[in-house]
């Protein structure tokens, strides 16, 4: 079935977006921003992929393309699971939201503008969900440092 | 001897120990004797408030029923009301995301007051430390006990109370104070 699916993707979805791949059972693909909306939306309608699991993103310090934007879907008709690799760099780290297909997306972008910065073209609600306001930086990159805490109450003398 | 009302006790501040008279000495005398009696009240009526965090809280459930029995040093009744608790019992790990309500719950919180640091995360952060962790709820309020453990066992945590129970015993507990 996931091999079916691999080549059927490979071959109507993702022309010229690079390799395809299977891991672990679940179906790679690796986007360039441009294609994210559009992908996740044949992906919904043509392939039946009807849940968005995850939104998160992996910080490559050292590549060009700093952020890789991963999304993962399942389809609960083939009990398939498909991940969507979207790498975009520091200066603009955008990539268009999912809020319009999937309502989970808000929630889940949010958090990844927490951790990460990544921005959402399209969803104007990324206030923080897991950290608190006046929390500066992005604690999941790699240049957060360690042991930066920032506390909301002041510590005690001593 | 005068009644001991609360017009017996001058608003002007305690003399010098070299000008203290032989009333002051028996004042001092049965000011001891009160407090070991309430000190002994007190250490057997422990109403803990449970700021229950993390997976501490299965640890906590254990101790508090039948098999251990906290009920047996008076530690039973928990009261979800920090107005009505005198032990707070910080079970779990504290962000600092959380750390203005365990404040704020605190403070909140009668005299006489007292505050157990339930496992290494509330001791210390324990294993974390990273941009979200308190390190030790002591460094925002003060702490009377610390149970170690990641969890503690159940006998640690009725260490931890008996340990809380003598400080309790020891300590002073004042009723009437110069400035009331």
């Amino acid at each position: 079935m996931a091999a079916n699916d691999l080549g059927t993707l490979q071959r109507e979805l993702v022309p010229a977006a690079g390799p395809a791949s299977v891991s672990h059972g679940t179906i790679v693909l690796v986007l360039a921003p441009g294609e994210l909306a559009t992908t996740a939306r044949r992906l919904r309608d043509e392939f039946g992929f009807d849940i968005l699991l995850d939104v998160t993103a992996v910080d490559w310090p050292n590549d060009e393309l700093r952020f890789e934007v991963v999304h993962h879907f399942y389809s609960t008709a083939h009990r398939v699971r498909v991940r969507l690799k979207t790498r975009v760099g520091a200066a603009e780290p955008v990539v268009d939201s999912l809020g319009a297909l999937y309502g989970s997306a808000a929630y889940m972008e949010r958090e990844c503008h927490d951790m990460y910065g990544i921005g959402f073209r399209g969803n104007r609600d990324l206030r923080p969900i897991l950290l608190y306001e006046g929390f500066e930086g992005h604690p999941l990159r790699k240049d957060y440092p360690k042991l930066r805490e920032q506390p909301l109450v002041a510590y005690r003398e001593g | 001897m005068k009644p001991m009302d609360a017009r017996s006790f001058p608003i002007t501040p305690v003399a010098p120990a070299s000008a203290r008279t032989t009333k002051d000495a028996a004042f001092e005398y049965l000011t001891t004797r009160k407090d070991e009696l309430i000190g002994w009240a007190r250490k057997f009526s422990l109403f803990p408030y449970p700021f229950v965090t993390a997976c501490c809280a299965m640890e906590f459930m254990a101790v508090s029923a039948s098999p251990y029995d906290t009920d047996r040093f008076g530690a039973a009744l928990p009261r979800f009301s920090p107005r009505q608790a005198d032990l707070l019992m910080v079970v779990g790990t504290v962000t600092h995301k959380q750390a203005p309500i365990l404040l704020k719950v605190y403070e909140q919180m009668c005299e006489p007051k007292w505050v157990m640091a339930f496992g290494v995360c509330a001791s210390s952060g324990g294993f974390y430390q990273n941009y979200a962790t308190l390190l030790g709820i002591d460094k925002i309020i003060p702490v009377d006990v610390y149970v170690p453990g990641c969890p503690p066992r159940p006998e640690t945590v009725i260490d931890g109370i008996m340990q809380l129970q003598d400080k309790i015993a020891r300590s002073r507990h004042p009723v009437v104070t110069e400035r009331f």
